[in-house]
């Protein structure tokens, strides 16, 4: 099929392949990215044919992406292709009816796109959603005055699987942290009946969303999910297990300030606080920037972002192994506690033992003969 | 609770209340000795208290050459899991940093691997004397309940460490939280069981020296 061919198609109704060819990417190109997305997602050799013939012929899914309390950084992040890819146009080619901050329509425009979106492809739309939902008070974010969690149950009742993107919307991420003033969840804590695929990380990974949506347009399933719901294929190895200063963990020697000589010599960052060895996510492999490095690679210990919590686990400074609390003033305030109890217990046995020396009488001869 | 909620609670208020528990119960135990009193001794003193209280501390760390036939498999397997303890409690880096954190300053660890070959010798010898224990007629007749609540809750933190070290069984974040909680378990447990030795020998050895030293006689 040639470009002009398909040029009178509108692009709905166009397969991926024939928007590729018109975008100009080559065959080779298109292969290689099946290729890689296949060893990515560690399926065997044999599928890669099957995943481009499954691309090639995909029909556009609509996408509904739902924004609730988030800080636009997950879009800003999936959205950030340094050149044309394959990746992004697996982005491109989806139908995203509905996403506030990449659409032109505003207003009530934009809610009926949504609602357009939702009556037309019922039942076979993804959702993917990121942000939390406050369940404080509906106000506290809102959306054409439409509260964020009315909006998450009504859009959700139609989609056929829902990606949850972000540590907001996996676990509630930053808004949920202690003391959680707005009350926020994450998707998967209202929704039940629906497949959840969650992406964690603050912001995630680019090239995992592919990989889901690319799973999906291939299998029309979603792919196998950890015990958090995140795919395993990207979330089944720590961010330690794969680090390349992990050697320098397993002989103990480790970078104690930033600018001392086990810094500059790229010496493990697990005295600055680094997350690393609690922390399931794909940095480590796939990396960051167009696979320039990652967080680690770059100087700075891991923040743990793509785990629940890890706004509340004690600072970002903090090694893993310290306390998360003052356990000093803990110590000192029982300490002080207890010596003064011990004193004034003390004090009263003593005088106990000091009132029965007084009251005692010596036993004479006299007394045993009465 | 997932499994990060578990591991910044063992870290956190878990870790406070272990230390509370841990810290009072020390000063109470010390506190109901101390305050004991003596009776005051109407015999004449035939030597000095002080010099052979404080040389006894130290002897009594060094078996004598009959004590050391007779108990020879409890002298070698008590040393090595002493040894053990002390260089997998107190100079594995990690650990460096929670004392770092709670009293302020920290000191040079070993290398890791020394530390890993140190904690399996370690589990090894406290598996040895549990067997042992367990074999000897009059030790396991001497055992209570206690003895071996004691041996579990000091076994348990090198076997959980060295699961979470080498990620071993379940995730990473469950393996770290399920080792510091056998920490706090053992120190919750501390003061009001035989695991007090680890202060109060110095109490009990200097007792026994000065009584001797006062009676003139060796100790």
């Amino acid at each position: 099929m040639t470009n002009s061919s398909t040029k009178d198609k509108s692009l709905k109704e166009k397969t991926l392949g024939e928007v590729m060819r018109s975008q100009g990417v080559s065959r080779r190109s298109f292969l290689k990215f099946c290729a890689a997305t296949a060893s990515m997602m560690a399926m065997s050799p044999a599928m890669i044919p099957k995943i481009a013939h499954a691309l090639e012929s995909a029909r556009r899914p609509s996408v509904i992406w739902l924004s609730f309390q988030e800080c636009t950084g997950c879009t800003e992040s999936l959205t950030r292709a340094h050149t044309a890819t394959v990746e992004s146009l697996i982005f491109d080619y989806i139908s995203l009816d509905y996403h506030h901050t990449l659409q032109a329509a505003a207003g009530h425009a934009a809610e009926e796109a949504r609602e357009a979106a939702m009556k037309e492809n019922f039942g076979k739309y993804l959702l993917v959603v990121d942000g939390s939902i406050p369940l404080g008070n509906p106000g506290y974010s809102t959306i054409a005055g439409i509260s964020n969690y009315d909006m998450l149950m009504e859009t959700a009742k139609g989609a056929a699987a829902i990606i949850a993107v972000g540590t907001c919307a996996t676990y509630g991420g930053i808004p949920h942290a202690n003391p959680n003033p707005t009350g926020a969840v994450s998707v998967g804590e209202l929704i039940k009946d629906k497949p959840i695929i969650n992406v964690p990380g603050c912001p995630p990974i680019p090239v995992v969303i592919t990989g889901v949506l690319t799973h999906y347009l291939t299998f029309g399933t979603i792919p196998e999910l950890d015990h958090l719901g995140r795919p395993k294929v990207f979330y089944g190895q720590s961010i330690h297990d794969r680090c390349y200063r992990r050697p320098f963990y397993d002989k103990g020697l480790f970078a104690e300030t930033f600018d001392d000589e086990g810094a500059k010599k790229g010496w493990c960052l697990y005295k600055l606080g680094c997350k690393g060895p609690t922390t399931y996510n794909a940095c480590a492999t796939t990396k960051w920037n167009d696979g320039t490095s990652f967080p680690i690679e770059a100087g700075h210990p891991c923040l743990g972002c793509s785990e629940p919590d890890f706004w509340d686990g004690g600072g970002f400074y903090k090694a893993l192994s310290m306390p998360t609390e003052n356990i000093t003033q803990t110590a000192v305030y029982t300490a002080a506690g207890a010596v003064a109890a011990g004193l004034a217990l003390g004090a009263m046995n003593k005088r106990k033992k000091n009132s029965a020396v007084a009251a005692h009488n010596k036993t004479t001869t006299d007394d045993l003969e009465k | 609770m997932s499994e990060i909620e578990f591991l910044n609670w063992v870290r956190g208020p878990g870790f406070q209340i272990a230390t509370i528990i841990f810290i009072a119960g020390i000063i109470i135990r010390f506190g109901e000795i101390l305050l004991l009193g003596r009776k005051e001794n109407l015999a004449e003193a035939k030597g000095s208290e002080m010099s052979s209280g404080l040389r006894t501390i130290v002897t009594r760390s060094i078996p004598d050459r009959e004590t050391f036939k007779r108990s020879t498999f409890t002298v070698v397997a008590g040393y090595i899991f002493h040894i053990g303890l002390f260089v997998t409690i107190f100079l594995f880096a990690p650990h460096i940093l929670v004392f770092k954190d709670v009293i302020g300053f920290g000191w040079p660890s070993l290398p890791t691997p020394v530390v890993d070959a140190m904690a399996v010798v370690t589990i090894i010898a406290l598996l040895a004397v549990l067997v042992h224990r367990m074999r000897n007629t009059v030790l396991k007749f001497l055992s209570t309940r206690e003895d071996y609540l004691v041996w579990f809750l000091t076994i348990a933190p090198l076997i959980t460490g060295y699961m979470a070290f080498h990620r071993i069984g379940t995730t990473a974040p469950t393996l770290l939280a399920i080792h510091i909680l056998s920490v706090e378990l053992l120190l919750v447990i501390f003061p009001f069981t035989k695991l007090m030795h680890t202060f109060t020998f110095v109490l009990s050895r200097w007792y026994g020296g000065a009584i001797s030293g006062y009676r003139g006689v060796e100790s």
